[in-house]
C-alpha cells in the first residue's frame, strides 16, 4: 500500500464533503488526511485527501468521485512534482530551565511560538509530515500537554493549474 | 367471485371536475411529452427538449414553491406520478388537484416507488414517485435502492419540515436526503421557492441521462409555501457531469479487431443495452458476426429468446450453455453489462482464458469486478453502431475466424442440457409449468414483472422473450415486492397491453394492498401468485446447504390457508382465481385473460419441493454448475 495525494476540486455547496468522505467509508478506503477549504473561485472547493491504497482500487474510488455530481475534477499529486504542507499547533512543557532549550528546537525547525505561557510554550510548525514527526519527536521529551494538527494540503509545482478549465469556470 | 364496482375513479372523477386541467391561464398547459434530452445539452432541461411539437415559449408567472413544482411537473412533460400526501408534502398537493398530472394514491410509499420503477421499465421514460417527510420519505428507501441498483431513471420528491426546524429532530422530520445519499445518482434539499424549476430539470436530466438512475428531490414545507417565481425553461447548473456517450475510435477498432479474430466469442449483453434502445443494433452486430449471445437477467428481451445465436441467461441460475460459453470464451464482449457475482461466480476461476473487451457508459464498472482489456466508455447504442462499422470494415480486410466448432461445441451442450423441469412425483402442480403455460398463452406482447425468488428465476427461464421492455425484475437489489406495485406502473404506462406479475406468496404479502389501488384506479393487472406455501428459494438453499432444516420458510398459505389469496384478491377490489391441477392451468389462465376492466389474481397452488435448476452454488466457481441435483454437466474431458 503507498499513500496517495488526491486533489478533488468540487462545487462549494453544502453536504458535498458528506457525499466525498462517505464514499470513501462506502467503499472500504481508509482516508489518512482530508482538508478542505475554498479555491481562489468562490464557487469552488478544494479537497485533499490522502488516502492508503493500491493503484487498482484508487483507480475505482476515483471513478467513483468523478461519478458525484458535485465532483468538478480530480488531480492525483505526484509526490516528486508537488509540495504538501501540514500545519501543527503544538503545547509543549517549558518551565525556566527549559525554555531555552524549547526555543532552540523551535529556531532549527524554523517553527514559531504563538502563545506564552509560565510553564508552556504554544508553538506553531508548518512543513512536510516528516519535518513535523521530527519536530514532535524533539519536543517530547519536554512533554507535550496537547497538540493539533491539520490534515495535508498539495499542490503541483510549476505554472499550471488544476483549477483552470471550461468547467471550472463554468461553476 | 365478485367483479369490482369502484365507486370512484378518482382520475377520470377528477378530470371531469370543471376547471380541472385548464386553471384560466394558457400557460397552465402541459408541454409535449419529450424524449430523453441529449447529454451535454445544459441550456435547454430535459423536458423543453422537444423537436416535433412546438417549443414551450419561455413563460414566467408569480405562484408558490408548491405550485412551482407542480407547473414544473407539467413543462416536464410528467403524465403521471405515484404518491401518498402528509404533512410536509400538503401544500404541493393543492395546485396538485386541479394539475393536468395525473396522481395516483397509493397505499404505501414502497408501492408509489416500484410503481415508478414499474413505469419507467416498461416506458424509458422518468418514473415519478411523491412522499411526505420522515415515514413517507424512509418508506421510499427501498424503492429508491432498488432503482439505483437497477440503474431506473427515477425522481422522488419528498416533503421535508420547515427549513427552521431542520435538525431540531421535529415531528415526522428524517434526513433523506443523507439517508438517500448511497442509493441516488443524486439527491437534492431545495433551499429557495425560486430554484425549484432548476432543480426539478436537473433532477430529470441526471435521472434520465448518462446511466440512468433514481433522483431525490426534497422540499421543506416553508419553500413549498413561499411565493416564487417560476420561469420556464431553467438554465442547468451542472458543471461536474458530463457522461460520455461517444465510445473512443481506437478502442472501437481494437474490439473490431478482436471480434473477427476470436475462435471462441461470446457477446455478454447487459441491461444497458435495454436502456439505450440498442436492441436492434445488437441484433444486428450479432448477425454480422455470427457471435453467440447471453443476455443477463436485466437484458431478457434484449436479444429474442427465439434467435438461433441467444444461447440464454448466464450465471447462477443460467443455462448450461451460456454459462459455459462466458466460462471457455476467448473473447467476451461485455456490452452494458457489469460483471455481477451472480453472473461471473467465483471472479478468480471466471471466464480464465478470455479477453475482455467491457463497453459501458458508466466508466466506474469497466475493471470494477473483471480487468478490462479493451475499456469502451460509451452509450451502449453508439458502441454497437460504431462496432457494426468497424466490424464490416474489419471483415473487408480480413476473413473472420471459422466458429463453426465454437457453435458445434455450444449446439451440443443446448442439445444435452436445455432447461427444464421434472413433473413432481408428489401430485402436486408444477409451478414451471404454471409459468411455462402462462408466458405461451399471454405471449410475447406481454409484459412480465416478478417478484424476487424461485418463481422470478423460473419466469426468467420458462417464458421466452422477444421484445425489448417485456421483462420486469428487481435484479440488483433482488427486492421481494417489487411485482405488484412495478406491474401497477408498467400497466399505468402502456395500458393497451397485457400486464402479468409473476409472484411468490411470500413477495405477494409484502405488498398487495396496491391491489387496492389498482382496483379503485382502473389499471387492470393480472397477478400469477406461484403459491408453495413457502418461502421458495430460501428453503431451496435450506435443502441444498442447510440439511433439510426448514427454519422459518413455512408461510402457512397451504397448511392453513393463511391468507386465502382469492378471498383476498376480493376483499382488495379484484378477482380471485385458483388453480390446484394441471388440467386447470390453461383454462385459468385464459379466463383472466379474459377479464380485461379489473385485475385478477390467480393463485397457483404449487408443489413446495420444486427447485430452480441449473444452478451454481453462490461463491463457488462456474466450473461447478450443476444441471440438476446431484447431475453436473460433463464438459470438462471432452472440449477445447
Amino acid at each position: 500500500m503507498t499513500l496517495h495525494t488526491l486533489s478533488v476540486l468540487v462545487e462549494n455547496k453544502p453536504g458535498v464533503l458528506a457525499r466525498v468522505s462517505g464514499l470513501f467509508s462506502r467503499r472500504g478506503f481508509n482516508i489518512d488526511s482530508l482538508a478542505v477549504g475554498e479555491t481562489e473561485n468562490p464557487d469552488v472547493s478544494r479537497i485533499t485527501i490522502v488516502v492508503n491504497a493500491e493503484s487498482s482500487p484508487l483507480e475505482q474510488v476515483t471513478k467513483q468521485l468523478n461519478k458525484l455530481v458535485n465532483v468538478l475534477k480530480i488531480v492525483e499529486l505526484d509526490p516528486q512534482v508537488s509540495v504538501a504542507r501540514e500545519l501543527l499547533l503544538v503545547k509543549v512543557r517549558a518551565d525556566r530551565s527549559a525554555r531555552a532549550q524549547v526555543l532552540e528546537t523551535v529556531g532549527l525547525f524554523r517553527a514559531r511560538v504563538v502563545d506564552v505561557a509560565p510553564d508552556t510554550l504554544t508553538i506553531e510548525a508548518t512543513g512536510t509530515p516528516d519535518k513535523l514527526d521530527a519536530l514532535l519527536r524533539d519536543l517530547e521529551p519536554f512533554g507535550i500537554k496537547e497538540m493539533v494538527q491539520s490534515g495535508t494540503v498539495a499542490i503541483g509545482r510549476g505554472s499550471r493549474a488544476i483549477t483552470a478549465g471550461p468547467a471550472l469556470r463554468a461553476a | 367471485m365478485t367483479r369490482p364496482t369502484p365507486e370512484t375513479l378518482a382520475h377520470s372523477a377528477r378530470r371531469a371536475r370543471p376547471g380541472a386541467g385548464a386553471a384560466g391561464d394558457a400557460d397552465h398547459a402541459p408541454a409535449p411529452r419529450p424524449g430523453a434530452a441529449p447529454a451535454g445539452n445544459r441550456a435547454v432541461p430535459a423536458g423543453a427538449d422537444t423537436t416535433a411539437t412546438p417549443v414551450r415559449q419561455s413563460a414566467t408567472a408569480q405562484v408558490s414553491g408548491a405550485g412551482s413544482l407542480v407547473r414544473s411537473l407539467e413543462a416536464l412533460g410528467v403524465d403521471v406520478v405515484f404518491g401518498i400526501p402528509g404533512g410536509a408534502i400538503l401544500p404541493a398537493y393543492d395546485p396538485l388537484y386541479d394539475s393536468t398530472v395525473r396522481h395516483i394514491l397509493v397505499r404505501h410509499e414502497q408501492g408509489a416507488g416500484h410503481a415508478a420503477t414499474g413505469y419507467a421499465q416498461a416506458t424509458g421514460r422518468v418514473g415519478v414517485c411523491i412522499a411526505t417527510s420522515g415515514p413517507g420519505a424512509t418508506n421510499l428507501v427501498t424503492p429508491i435502492a432498488d432503482a439505483y441498483m437497477d440503474s431506473v431513471p427515477m425522481v422522488a420528491i419528498t416533503g421535508q419540515v420547515a427549513r427552521p426546524s431542520i435538525g431540531t429532530d421535529a415531528f415526522q422530520e428524517a434526513d433523506i436526503q443523507g439517508i438517500t445519499l448511497p442509493i441516488t445518482k443524486h439527491n437534492f434539499l431545495v433551499q429557495t421557492a425560486d430554484e425549484i424549476p432548476r432543480v426539478l430539470a436537473e433532477a430529470f436530466h441526471l435521472a434520465s441521462t448518462g446511466r440512468p438512475g433514481p433522483v431525490l428531490v426534497d422540499i421543506p414545507k416553508d419553500v413549498l409555501q413561499a411565493p416564487a417565481t417560476f420561469a420556464w425553461p431553467p438554465t442547468l447548473d451542472l458543471p461536474g457531469y458530463r457522461p460520455t456517450l461517444h465510445p473512443h475510435g481506437k478502442q472501437i477498432r481494437e474490439a473490431a479487431r478482436l471480434m473477427t479474430a476470436a475462435r471462441r466469442p461470446v457477446l455478454y449483453v447487459g441491461g444497458g443495452v435495454l436502456k439505450a434502445g440498442a436492441t436492434e443494433g445488437l441484433r444486428r452486430l450479432a448477425e454480422q458476426t455470427g457471435i453467440p449471445v447471453v443476455t443477463t437477467l436485466m437484458a431478457l428481451g434484449a436479444f429474442p429468446d427465439s434467435h438461433r445465436q441467444h444461447l440464454g441467461m448466464p450465471g447462477m441460475h443460467g443455462t448450461v450453455a451460456a454459462v459455459y460459453g462466458l466460462q471457455k470464451a476467448d473473447l467476451i464482449v461485455a456490452l452494458g453489462a457489469r460483471f455481477d457475482d451472480r453472473v461471473t461466480g467465483k471472479l478468480d476461476s471466471f471466464a480464465p482464458d478470455a479477453t475482455v473487451v467491457h463497453a459501458d457508459i458508466d466508466p466506474a464498472e469497466i475493471g470494477k469486478n473483471r480487468h478490462a482489456d479493451v475499456p469502451i466508455v460509451g452509450d451502449a447504442r453508439h458502441v454497437i453502431d460504431e462496432l457494426i462499422a468497424a466490424v464490416t470494415a474489419e471483415q473487408a480486410a480480413h476473413p473472420a475466424a471459422d466458429l463453426a466448432d465454437w457453435w458445434t461445441q455450444l449446439d451440443d451442450l443446448r442439445a444435452r442440457y436445455p432447461l427444464g423441469f421434472e413433473e413432481p412425483s408428489d401430485g402436486t402442480l408444477s409451478p414451471q409449468h404454471v409459468i411455462k403455460r402462462l408466458g405461451e398463452i399471454a405471449g410475447p406482447d406481454a409484459i412480465y414483472v416478478a417478484g424476487v425468488g424461485q418463481h422470478q428465476m423460473w419466469a426468467s427461464q420458462f417464458i421466452s422473450y422477444e421484445k425489448p421492455n417485456t421483462w420486469l425484475n428487481s435484479g440488483g437489489l433482488g427486492t421481494m415486492g417489487y411485482a405488484v406495485p412495478a406491474a401497477m406502473g408498467a400497466k399505468v404506462g402502456k395500458p393497451d397491453t397485457t400486464v402479468w406479475a409473476v409472484d411468490g406468496d411470500g413477495c405477494f404479502q409484502m405488498t398487495n394492498q396496491e391491489l387496492a389501488t389498482c382496483a379503485l384506479e382502473g389499471i387492470p393487472i393480472k397477478v400469477a401468485v406461484i403459491n408453495n406455501g413457502n418461502l421458495g428459494m430460501v428453503r431451496q438453499w435450506q435443502t441444498l446447504f442447510y440439511g433439510e432444516r426448514y427454519s422459518n420458510t413455512e408461510l402457512g398459505t397451504h397448511k392453513h390457508r393463511i391468507p386465502d389469496f382469492v378471498k383476498l384478491a376480493e376483499a382488495l377490489g379484484c378477482i380471485g382465481l385458483r388453480c390446484e391441477n394441471a388440467a386447470d392451468v390453461d383454462k385459468t389462465i385464459e379466463a383472466a385473460m379474459a377479464i380485461t376492466d379489473a385485475p385478477v389474481v390467480i393463485d397457483f397452488v404449487v408443489g413446495k419441493d420444486a427447485m430452480v435448476w441449473p444452478m451454481v452454488a453462490a461463491g463457488t466457481s462456474n466450473d461447478e454448475i450443476m444441471f440438476a441435483r446431484g447431475v453436473r454437466p460433463a464438459f470438462d474431458e471432452d472440449d477445447i
